[in-house]
């Protein structure tokens, strides 16, 4: 088990520093000079010097990724656009995507467990035929288009909830349903599989066999057993949702860090690009890890698996 | 609702948008850029059945030229990851030891990257435009198929009928293409059912943050153009949505009855 712990932290390294490498890699790409792509046709000699400087262009490659890494574990880049460094300009904007990507979270819970574990209980009638219809429409239904569909609904007919903005609990509830519904379609799948898969296990019929009350045998001993893919399930979604909010983020105008890399790529601040890729894969590895450790750790079964 | 009438209705979606995009010049009824601008906004009539733009273009003509592009994209993205994914994962698994380990840790380190964020992150250097989203796609596309294809070498290569054509002094080359490739073929088609339904998904979302394709109008842009008139012009937005909704849960369907059946067929075998 330590083993396992501990060659899964190692390799969260090589990872991080081969997502990093593809990122330093990204200013080479763009074609032509990528400092008069960023700076425009018009800019002064003076102005592409000083950039070119700042970005290190102006020595060899090797140099230029020592350097760039330099500069990220010291918090030196720096945002063209913003004319600060890039952890400056994140660290609002990555909470701002936390708390969506969690409120999402919490709402695709709240719809998709009892939606799935229902389902299960009632297989094969319209109840689980609904739940399953539910389940595909949220797992194929874009978030584009779900986004101005709610906003058409509830903002411009109903007139209930702000149409975009970051301010209290009203302005989250339409981003957040929007994000979260691919999670719950996905969740409420699972926890019907596991639900099911856990009704029919012997040990479910020997606990009837010994007497105990109904109530305790699902609540006690079927969900919590239930629980466990359920759970992975939900960590690992935890990370897409981080990594995948910047269309919904967009549509409704949340100042997360994914609306601030598509307005870094239009205002070509590629540095700021580089920066919340970065960013965005780092949480993305990290909750991936977290979730894999807890879960190695919450599932024996994955223990004595990993350990062959 | 029974399988019958599902099939159905993928057959039918399918079907409807591939022969939108492969004859969209003789089918969209109106040229796709010619404007109308007295018409600005204008909602479903007899004459434009889902409505016209801000610019009074007739939005039908332009969904039927998004089709093509939904499945170009679609299509060819699958094509090339598919073709490299099998090459690799069959060259992985074919040769063994060192190399197989350096290419799957190579693939581990991909599929810890957020696939769209790479493809949005190529993009915004590359630059928008419909052969840089397929570049864009298809750099992590291949890493799925590469997994499977490996999966079921090394399977494979266990069985009596591969040792016996090793035996027999078969090459590499003829073990993969010959016998490991119809093997393969079934699991690669259910993967390149979702990997289309995926790649439909990614290109619009491209577009819809306005790094897809420019000349040609997508169903992503449109839904950008449309979200901007939600108060006054709400068809801007739901027939494009619409549209890509039908053809992403119709290849997901498919992709979920190949599996049933190609399951079928295995326990059958057994």
């Amino acid at each position: 088990m330590r083993q396992y712990l501990v060659r899964r932290v190692l390799w969260f390294f090589p990872v991080l520093f081969g997502v990093s490498l593809i990122v330093f890699f990204f200013i080479h790409l763009i074609p032509g000079d990528p400092v008069m792509v960023m700076l425009g046709e018009s800019a002064r000699p003076a102005q592409v010097q000083a950039l070119r400087h700042s970005l290190h262009l102006d020595q060899p490659l090797y140099l230029q990724l020592l350097l760039f890494f330099s500069d990220l574990l010291r918090g030196k880049m720096a945002s063209i656009f913003f004319q600060k460094p890039v952890l400056d300009v994140m660290a609002p904007r990555l909470i701002a995507t936390f708390e969506l990507a969690l409120f999402a979270m919490a709402i695709a819970i709240l719809i998709a467990l009892p939606i799935g574990i229902l389902s299960a209980f009632k297989k094969n009638s319209w109840i689980d035929f609904a739940s399953r219809v539910f389940s595909l429409l949220g797992v194929s239904i874009p978030n584009f288009w779900l986004g101005p569909l709610l906003i058409i609904l509830f903002s411009i007919i109903l007139g209930w909830l702000p149409v975009s903005g970051r301010g209290g609990l009203s302005h989250l509830i339409l981003p957040a349903l929007t994000l979260g519904m691919g999670m719950a379609g996905l969740l409420s799948r699972i926890s019907r599989a596991s639900m099911l898969e856990v009704l029919s296990a012997p040990y479910l019929r020997s606990g009837r066999a010994r007497g105990l009350s109904e109530a305790r045998i699902i609540l006690v001993h079927a969900l919590r057993n239930a629980l466990i893919p359920i759970l992975t399930v939900i960590g690992l979604q935890f990370g897409a949702l981080l990594s995948g909010a910047f269309i919904t983020e967009t549509i409704f105008a949340w100042p997360g860090i994914g609306r601030l890399l598509i307005n870094a790529i239009f205002t070509r601040d590629f540095p700021l690009v580089q920066a919340c890729v970065l960013m965005i894969a780092a949480s993305y590895l990290t909750v991936n890890l977290l979730v894999d450790l807890c879960y190695a750790g919450v599932d024996a079964r994955v223990r004595l698996w990993r350990e062959k | 609702m029974s399988r019958k009438l599902i099939s159905i209705f993928i057959v039918v979606v399918i079907a409807v948008f591939a022969v939108s995009g492969i004859f969209a010049a003789k089918l969209a009824p109106f040229p796709v850029n010619e404007q109308n601008l007295c018409l600005g906004l204008a909602g479903p009539s007899a004459s434009h059945p889902f409505g016209q733009d801000k610019l009074g273009r007739d939005l039908l003509s332009r969904m039927i030229f998004a089709a093509r592009i939904s499945l170009i994209v679609g299509v060819t993205v699958v094509l090339i990851s598919a073709t490299l994914g099998f090459l690799i994962g069959a060259a992985a698994g074919a040769a063994g030891g060192a190399a197989d380990q350096a290419i799957m840790r190579l693939i581990d380190l991909l599929m810890a990257f957020p696939g769209i964020l790479l493809a949005i992150a190529l993009v915004a250097v590359l630059g928008p435009g419909l052969w840089n989203v397929i570049f864009a796609l298809s750099v992590l596309g291949w890493v799925g198929y590469a997994r499977l294809v490996r999966a079921q070498v090394l399977v494979e290569r266990e069985k009596a009928y591969f040792e016996s054509a090793r035996a027999l002094g078969a090459g590499w080359a003829r073990l993969i293409f010959k016998h490991l490739a119809p093997n393969v073929a079934g699991p690669l088609l259910v993967q390149a059912s979702f990997g289309i339904a995926g790649a439909i998904l990614a290109e619009a979302s491209l577009s819809f943050l306005g790094l897809g394709t420019q000349k040609i109008p997508s169903f992503g842009s449109l839904l950008s153009h449309g979200i901007n008139f939600l108060r006054t012009a709400p068809h801007l937005t739901i027939f494009p949505g619409l549209a890509v909704f039908l053809l992403v849960i119709s290849f997901n369907l498919l992709g979920d009855f190949l599996g049933d059946y190609l399951q079928v067929e295995e326990k059958g075998k057994v």
